[in-house]
């Protein structure tokens, strides 16, 4: 196959991948949850934490979709060789179609005015690509995310002053997350961008609860020391899993942050659903596809 | 407490039940949406089928349409209830829903009109779907196609759950108990 045959088959399959087979992180975190909650003694998060263990199993078996919204698609590329980027960006595009197609999927997209349906999850700007340079790589590093409604529209700016500080930051996360209750489908993976401008905030926000991994620690000790304080905290307000109460709102906390102006203090937050959804594959300069287990 | 019911629902059905109970339904659901409901309470056209005593899922079904004109299941799940707030005490008080399952529950006004008329919201697992899926035995029909995927549909279900009781016709949300404490405890944190 050549390689921009390999981007599309790649696309499509990626984005079906990334529907039915919940990663290994988030399946090992939502473990944890339960057992977390069965040793708290909370009945009904144990009962719901069942059964989306439960449902995680049955698409398997079934190889099936685990949750009806097959969202906004969202690629990260990761370049690590010569390529026409236009030609990426397409095969991209006609992928999604492709798997929309194919699959079935459910077009999910929309013209924000008239809301009328494009019918391929495809349109003006959708799907989302995100693109990274790495030249030592070799290969292309294909990452879908498709980006369930319930949690992404429970995102989050606001430009603080400099005067509120660290402390204005860790408020307003909280604040965003009490907002946000049950709607997310929590346990949830939250994602938070500091500095940069706005648009950078609102990016490190969406690269931090969707494609940072659960386990992943920021190397920054100042951001990683936040990580684990916004979780003992967001933790510590029982919302629970899908806001019925409970030890568990959060599987994790990721912070990606960038400088900022010094007159400037932006925050954003975005929110990753239980599902954690993500698939992965590696791409050669001679088409060939490895997909990451 | 669990109970199993077959759809219809009486008042008396919804009135038994307590926070924190878990559901189990089997007979007819109806599914609506968005869509379905600004053409039913911002357009004024009736639903098409009778709704008393009815269970709504806030649902878009992924579906594929065969060849005789009706519709395969692929994958049925669950949306955001809040969206949809402002339609579900019509749904109660007008067309005698009794119960809707959702995800995430609703506000103060829904949940008073859920005590005053008898009905409860049923908190289903949100991203369950393939489990949702299987348990809708078929799709039985559908109207308003050209809504697509917001369409009227009519499940068949079997064994529907484990639903929990979420809002109660008492006048009681989990939502509402458990966001005051995540409210007061994040006081607490200063």
């Amino acid at each position: 196959m050549n390689l921009y045959d390999a981007i599309e088959t790649a696309a499509c399959e990626l984005y079906i991948r990334a529907l039915k087979d919940i990663p290994a992180d988030v399946r090992a975190a939502l473990s944890g949850a339960l057992a977390a909650e069965q040793s708290a003694g909370e009945q009904t998060a144990e009962q719901v934490l069942f059964t989306i263990l439960e449902n995680i199993d049955t698409a398997d078996a079934q190889d099936t979709l685990v949750c009806q919204d097959t969202g906004l698609p969202v690629f990260k590329a990761i370049i690590g060789l010569p390529v026409d980027v236009a030609e990426l960006e397409a095969r991209l595009n006609k992928g999604c179609e492709r798997a929309t197609t194919s699959y079935p999927l459910r077009s999910n997209t929309v013209h924000p005015l008239t809301r009328r349906h494009t019918g391929t999850n495809t349109g003006r700007g959708i799907p989302v690509i995100k693109l990274e340079f790495a030249p030592q790589l070799g290969s292309i590093r294909l990452i879908a995310a498709p980006k369930g409604s319930g949690s992404e529209n429970m995102s989050f700016l606001k430009m603080l002053t400099p005067a509120e500080g660290a402390s204005g930051v860790k408020k307003f996360v909280l604040q965003c997350i009490f907002e946000s209750g049950a709607k997310p489908c929590p346990p949830m993976i939250v994602g938070v961008g500091l500095g940069g401008t706005s648009d950078v905030a609102m990016q490190l926000a969406k690269e931090a609860s969707t494609f940072r991994q659960i386990g992943s620690v920021n190397p920054d000790p100042d951001a990683a020391a936040l990580e684990r304080e916004l979780l003992e905290k967001i933790n510590r307000t029982g919302i629970g899993p899908q806001g019925l109460g409970g030890v568990t709102t959060a599987l994790a906390v990721h912070v990606e942050w960038a400088h900022t102006h010094i007159s400037q203090n932006p925050v954003a937050v975005n929110i990753q659903c239980w599902r954690g959804e993500r698939a992965e594959a590696s791409i050669s300069a001679a088409g060939e596809i490895s997909y990451a287990a | 407490m669990q109970h199993r019911f077959t759809t219809p629902l009486s008042e008396a059905d919804v009135r038994k039940l307590h926070l924190e109970d878990t559901v189990l339904l089997d007979g007819t659901m109806f599914g609506i949406r968005d869509a379905t409901q600004i053409r039913i309470f911002d357009q004024g056209i009736a639903p098409p089928a009778d709704l008393t005593g009815s269970v709504c899922l806030h649902t878009a079904p992924g579906v594929r349409k065969l060849a005789d004109g009706t519709y395969e299941k692929l994958s049925i799940g669950t949306t955001t209830s809040a969206r949809m707030d402002r339609f579900a005490p019509g749904l109660i008080e007008k067309y005698g829903v009794r119960a809707i399952v959702g995800k995430g529950g609703f506000s103060e006004t829904t949940v008073a009109a859920m005590a005053k008329t008898g009905a409860v919201y049923l908190a289903i697992v949100g991203g369950a779907a393939a489990m949702t899926t299987e348990q809708i035995e078929a799709i039985e029909r559908v109207w308003w196609e050209d809504l697509m995927p917001e369409c009227f549909w009519q499940f068949r279900v079997k064994n529907f759950g484990p639903l929990i009781v979420a809002i109660d016709a008492h006048g009681n949300s989990l939502y509402k108990n458990v966001q005051q404490r995540a409210a007061e405890r994040i006081r607490a944190m200063g």
